[in-house]
């Protein structure tokens, strides 16, 4: 099997590094073959630069790729954002030759070339393809009594086409992700909804982007849950500092705890809250942070 | 710079396929309908579709950016448009006129200066040590060279030009 690069992307390293933290934690502890990409840019992200230029944006994710060429590994990403861009964007420059030929243009100025002969993949399709929902549970070593909202994201899946991850509108791999670590994914109304952040819209149409986020953080109270668990630091700042800015618009305080997949993994396997991160959202629920302690400091079970 | 004329028009047609396929829209309203977006803003992507076949007026849409790319309604379209792709593609028509949310440049910028969109902090740096990682990550912070290899690639695009398009007269605006 081919090992992995891990593409850390701007907002995982940037805004919540507990996330690149997990990533690292449970990567090693799956015994998973892996390395850093010395060098990698943003990737870049889909919303704002694939709309302004799609020749810029084809070329920074195609040098991103070439860095992954490099070391003969396929490419992780964690973020829905940076596997949207980095593979579409790698699909198309194997499939579409004038537009590799136009990209390795300006690769040339750096004394690169995109050879297409790695995959990009996303942390959640590989683990539950590549590893296994069975070789995760084996690894756990907390069992997590939670109730889950789980919030897949939109570029997990879509466009379908490119993703190949089956059906878009009730896919099912990520809850059996969450289930397999003793967890409960309970399911709400919107489940499959957008948060809102994406397109460029929370960083310039902040307000509509908030209504949105607004609008699926009320499904998921509704549903009695211990806390939201996303395959993305983009989603996953929407929903968690969205809260926030929630509460100071209209002043509803959802007060909802999000947690990366990662970091969800990283409980079960037995590592500590801070170590995770999980303490240093913007939205801090002190009554689940002590049921994750309690939990943490039971005796194993298994 | 010759690589800007060939792109544009390498634009404009991609645009002009992606709008193509939306000759055969049959305005019934599974996309807007689909819409995230839709439920909340004033977008109505089925009127947007409807008005990119018939005006290129649609590109100072201001719904235009009100979309998330979520692709519920390219997935659920019953005549197979490929809609979000049309909607990045006069998107990008609309940025080489100048039309684009000053956040939108902001972040651009970002990505010219830092290589990153959103690059580190001084709360994260602090944040990263504390929770056992290095100060800065492996990316392009790390390694100043790498940076100027981003620099370099993202001027051989020509993306630096496309921000400055309409920045002098922005900044006249700001020091008014």
């Amino acid at each position: 099997m081919k090992g992995l690069t891990i593409f850390l992307g701007c907002l995982i390293p940037n805004r919540y590094p507990g996330i690149e933290m997990a990533t690292r934690l449970c990567l090693a502890k799956l015994d998973i073959d892996f390395v850093d990409l010395e060098g990698a840019s943003c990737c870049p992200a889909p919303g704002v630069f694939r709309s302004f230029d799609e020749p810029t944006w084809l070329a920074v994710a195609a040098r991103n790729i070439v860095l992954s060429e490099a070391l003969q590994r396929d490419m992780l990403t964690i973020c829905n954002g940076c596997f949207a861009s980095l593979a579409d964007a790698n699909q198309i420059l194997k499939s579409e030759p004038q537009l590799r030929e136009k990209t390795n243009e300006h690769l040339a100025k750096l004394g690169k070339e995109f050879k297409g002969n790695v995959e990009v993949r996303h942390i959640i399709e590989y683990l539950y393809k590549d590893v296994g929902t069975d070789n995760i549970r084996s690894h756990v070593e907390k069992p997590l009594d939670l109730r889950v909202a789980v919030h897949y994201g939109c570029h997990l899946l879509k466009p379908s086409r490119s993703r190949g991850l089956g059906a878009f509108e009730r896919p099912e791999f990520f809850d059996e992700l969450i289930e397999c670590l003793g967890s409960k994914s309970v399911d709400y109304p919107d489940k499959m909804e957008c948060c809102g952040a994406g397109g460029g819209v929370r960083s310039a149409l902040k307000d509509d982007s908030l209504k949105m986020a607004d609008h699926k953080l009320s499904r998921i109270k509704e549903a009695n849950i211990d806390c939201i668990v996303n395959a993305c630091p983009f989603c996953h700042m929407q929903l968690d500092a969205g809260q926030e800015e929630i509460k100071e618009k209209t002043g509803t305080d959802y007060n909802i705890p999000v947690l990366h997949y990662t970091q969800l993994l990283g409980l079960a396997m037995g590592f500590p809250a801070e170590m995770l991160g999980i303490d240093r959202n913007v939205t801090i629920n002190k009554e689940f942070i002590e049921k994750i302690e309690r939990i943490l400091l039971s005796e194993e079970m298994e | 710079m010759s690589y800007t004329s060939q792109d544009n028009a390498g634009i404009s047609s991609g645009v002009k396929n992606a709008c193509k396929d939306i000759f055969k829209c049959m305005q019934c309203g599974v996309c807007s309908g689909s819409c995230p977006s839709g439920r909340h803003t004033s977008l109505n992507i089925r009127k947007l579709v409807r008005k990119a076949a018939r005006n290129s007026d649609v590109i100072r849409e201001e719904e235009l950016w009100m979309c998330t790319t979520c692709y519920n309604c390219q997935e659920r379209c019953p005549r197979n448009i490929d809609i979000v792709d049309a909607v990045l593609g006069i998107r990008t028509l609309a940025a080489h006129e100048g039309i684009m949310h000053s956040e939108h440049r902001k972040v651009s910028e970002l990505l010219l200066e830092h290589g990153h969109a959103v690059p580190i902090d001084e709360e994260n740096r602090k944040k990263r040590v504390e929770i056992g990682l290095e100060e800065l990550p492996e990316t392009v912070h790390k390694y100043p060279e790498e940076l100027e290899e981003i620099k370099k690639l993202l001027s051989s695009c020509g993306f630096d030009r496309l921000l400055g398009k309409k920045r002098k007269s922005e900044l006249e605006e700001e020091v008014k």
